[in-house]
């Protein structure tokens, strides 16, 4: 994905604080690629450079680390992430249909996020909720027994929302504008 | 230092935290269960419902938070301890309950019995959890306090004589800490069994200054939930027995290895970390002992393979989570290549209770083979999910129909999944193997980390060997050719025969596969992936042939091989319902009312099914989709 202007700067300025001008032990590296993401919502690859560079070692060394755990993206995330449950009592019950049903609703395949970054999809392992299969986690929430027709629920209440903001800022750069973090 | 003073040392700390439980029966507490499943419940809605509620009548009550009680299918759940009265539990609350409950019991004197699910001391008035059938065949040794104290107040462990064997164990050797482990042949509960004792025998026989203990709560078996439970629920309890083993080994420093997707987990561990080293129980000479260890929490990224111990180590060590050839085993060379002991959660867990109750209490439970108990997320098709704890040998129809209550609905059960992907499903028949770790492994499934899924008619086994094949194959790290390569062809294979394009020698081949993938994989992940392919085709391949000869999915699971058609029967003309949930404009009016779906448009998302009212049950599924003509041709 493009990187939105001002971007390029605030990934740098990121990544400094947490580098901290200090030298960066190789078994460090998961954890600072965490804090990484954990700010900026993905690992940019301009990140993953600096990061490689602090260690020492070559950029392709940190990009197989974040390609190698499920934890780490490389796409922005959109403003709500959806995550799917395809743990195995969730896939039981529905899940996949569920994927299927945000996937269609928002024109998206998992992985992808929305060219207005609103929302993002994926699938996770488990989130160690399987009584309340399926699950999906929206944002920082936990949404148990999503059927279909919920999907459409969870949509529309980030609708209502939108409103609002349109509300508020009637110039679609003014909409933009507060979209970047 | 004299050894007097760590009995001294804990009996002040045990004493200042037993005042202040004490100080808290005093008054009206109201417990909220908001461990992960209880908030994705709805839990921290319930507790500011109760906040407010109080706060409005000015009543002088504690609002707390507990763990996982591992009643799941109640949640939310909540705890009223009122001086006066027996302590109640409550389960399904919502805001209007919460209400009720504080106007009438809080402020009033009406404890509401209808809406209690159970008392949690004996009285004459209300069951508690013994009365129940579940009450019969649990019996709790690591959980036993979750759901009852507040993970975030050190005081309540302590209370209740926590981190006794801590002060116990630093006035023994370290030789007869091991001696008592070994005694009790704890069997390491990450799912392979490996006696505890003789790891840490052996990491500590190793030579080597610095040693390491790290506990594996990268509970990455889609399914299982019980590490998690237990780490946001008595995260003492983990740590307590981390220390013991530390000092047995005679090592100074451990990681609790947490997958990030844990967030509430890592929260409440680091939170008790921090509270245990404030006391003196973590770091430079625990209780004056003159013994130091200190941990730290590494979060994981979230990768299966890493539940392998080499796998772990080397992503704790800024390395992609990729297995290596043992020996040396870890307890040798492990983390920056020093001694390790890693363990599960739950295997730390049960040290404490060894420690005080002794080897011989704890091999009085299970069966001789596997002493102890066995803890399990009970999921899918069962009516009481949740986390149980049952000694080992208890039978899985025990576990299922009397501990779970049996399946929901009138349906019927199909096969129980245990073990996760690296596990198998197992069919009615097998439902008398008692559940420890031999008996497993010779059924074709293994104990793995507990998850057990139970599944009813409406399951595909087709669909569920392809997806724990789908799930092994994405989360294969590619050492070995076979795992990398050999799942890949075995996914093919299953889709194939999921979209009714199988073959009967695709059959052979499939079982070929799974023989070298078990054999050409170094590490368990590979070595266990084709279990729920072996399992489902030794016990049901009758579905794998219908789904090869006729294009027939028997549970109407496969999406290929199905349709939806809507029976005009049973349909009403007056009723809009399915037309406004599809999603793709597929179902339209006929001219005589009824309601059809064009089979061009549809994308079977099973929205009208869902959505049609049960008091018309119009739409079903056909398989195969011939079926569809001949249905057709009659309803003209």
């Amino acid at each position: 994905m493009e990187l939105l202007e001002g971007e390029k700067e605030q990934i740098l300025a990121t990544v400094d604080a947490i580098l901290n001008n200090q030298p960066l032990q190789k078994d460090r590296l998961i954890p600072v690629l965490q804090r990484v993401q954990a700010e900026l919502g993905y690992l940019p690859g301009l990140a993953m450079e600096k990061i490689a560079a602090a260690a020492g070692v070559s950029a392709v060394e940190v990009y197989g680390l974040a390609t190698f755990y499920n934890q780490f993206r490389l796409n922005p995330p959109g403003k709500h992430q959806l995550k799917v449950c395809m743990g195995t009592a969730c896939y039981m019950v529905g899940g996949q249909i569920a994927l299927e049903s945000f996937e269609r609703r928002l024109g998206i395949k998992e992985g992808e996020t929305t060219p207005d970054r609103k929302f993002s999809l994926e699938r996770v392992a488990c989130v160690g909720c399987c009584t309340m299969a399926p699950v999906v986690v929206v944002d920082e929430n936990v949404e148990g027994h999503v059927t279909p027709t919920r999907v459409d629920g969870i949509l529309l209440s980030f609708e209502g929302e939108e409103g609002k903001t349109r509300g508020e800022a009637k110039s679609p750069a003014a909409v933009e504008s507060e979209a970047k973090p | 230092m004299s050894t007097a003073t760590v009995a001294e040392q804990y009996r002040a700390l045990r004493q200042e935290a037993a005042a202040a439980v004490e100080a808290l029966k005093q008054k009206p507490v109201v417990w909220v269960g908001t461990a992960t499943c209880g908030v994705a419940a709805g839990a921290l809605k319930i507790k500011e419902a109760f906040e407010q509620e109080i706060k409005e009548r000015g009543l002088d009550v504690a609002v707390l938070e507990t763990g996982c009680m591992g009643h799941c299918y109640a949640e939310p759940m909540a705890i009223i301890a009122k001086p006066g009265h027996v302590p109640l539990c409550y389960g399904r609350l919502d805001e209007g309950l919460v209400h009720r409950l504080v106007v009438d019991f809080l402020d009033g004197d009406d404890p509401g019995y209808e809406y209690a699910l159970v008392a949690l001391e004996p009285n004459d008035l209300f069951p508690t959890f013994s009365d129940f059938p579940r009450g019969v065949y649990e019996e709790k040794m690591i959980l036993e306090q979750c759901g009852f104290i507040d993970p975030g107040n050190m005081d309540h462990y302590l209370a209740r004589d926590g981190y006794a064997a801590v002060a116990k164990i630093l006035e023994m050797k370290p030789e007869e800490v091991l001696a008592e482990v070994k005694a009790a042949n704890l069997r390491g509960r990450g799912g392979a069994g490996f006696p505890a004792g003789e790891k840490w025998e052996a990491c500590r026989k190793a030579p080597g200054e610095q040693k390491y203990v790290i506990c594996n709560g990268d509970e990455g078996d889609p399914g299982a939930f019980m590490d998690r439970g237990l780490l946001e629920s008595d995260p003492h309890r983990v740590i307590e027995g981390m220390i013991i083993c530390a000092y047995a080994v005679g090592a100074s420093r451990g990681y609790l290895y947490i997958r990030a997707e844990y967030p509430k987990a890592v929260e409440r561990v680091e939170g008790a970390i921090a509270r245990a080293r404030e006391k003196g129980l973590l770091g430079q000479s625990i209780l004056g002992s003159g013994f130091s260890f200190d941990l730290e929490v590494f979060q994981g990224s979230g990768a299966f393979v890493c539940g392998e111990s080499s796998a772990l180590v080397r992503s704790m060590e800024g390395k992609m989570g990729i297995p290596e050839v043992r020996p040396p085993r870890l307890a040798e060379s492990g983390f920056r290549g020093c001694p390790t002991v890693l363990n599960n959660v739950k295997t730390f867990a049960y040290v404490p209770a060894i420690i005080m109750k002794g080897a011989d209490w704890f091999r009085s439970t299970g069966t001789a083979g596997s002493p102890g108990t066995a803890v399990f997320s009970l999921v899918g098709k069962v009516n009481n999910t949740g986390l149980v704890e049952v000694p080992m040998g208890t039978t899985l129809r025990q576990l299922i129909f009397d501990v779970g209550e049996g399946i929901p609905g009138d349906k019927k059960f199909k096969a129980a999944q245990i073990g996760g992907p690296s596990g198998g499903c197992l069919p009615e028949a097998m439902l008398d193997v008692p559940i420890d770790f031999d008996s497993l492994q010779e059924a074709g499934a293994i104990m793995g980390s507990g998850g057990l899924v139970v599944l009813n008619e409406d399951d595909c086994m087709v669909a569920v060997a392809r997806y724990f094949l789908e799930f092994t194959q994405h989360e294969s790290c590619g050492k070995c050719t076979f795992c990398r390569l050999g799942t890949r062809h075995m996914l093919d294979i299953l889709t194939d025969i999921s979209r009714g394009k199988g073959s009967l020698e695709s059959l052979e081949l499939l079982q070929e596969l799974c023989e070298d993938v078990r054999d050409g994989s170094l590490c368990n992940l590979g070595k266990t992936a084709p279990n729920p392919v072996l399992t489902t085709l030794r016990y049901f391949r009758d579905e794998y042939e219908a789904h090869i000869l006729e294009g027939r999915c028997p549970s109407l699971m496969c999406k290929d091989l199905i349709v939806y058609y809507i029976e005009p029967k049973k349909c009403s003309k007056l009723c809009n319902v399915c037309v406004g949930s599809c999603p793709t404009e597929a179902i339209y009016t006929r001219d005589d009312g009824l309601k059809a779906i064009n089979q061009e448009k549809c994308v079977k998302c099973d929205n009208c099914l869902k959505t049609c009212p049960v008091e018309y049950n119009a739409v079903i599924k056909l398989s195969p989709p011939s079926l569809l003509a001949e249905k057709e041709g009659k309803s003209k």
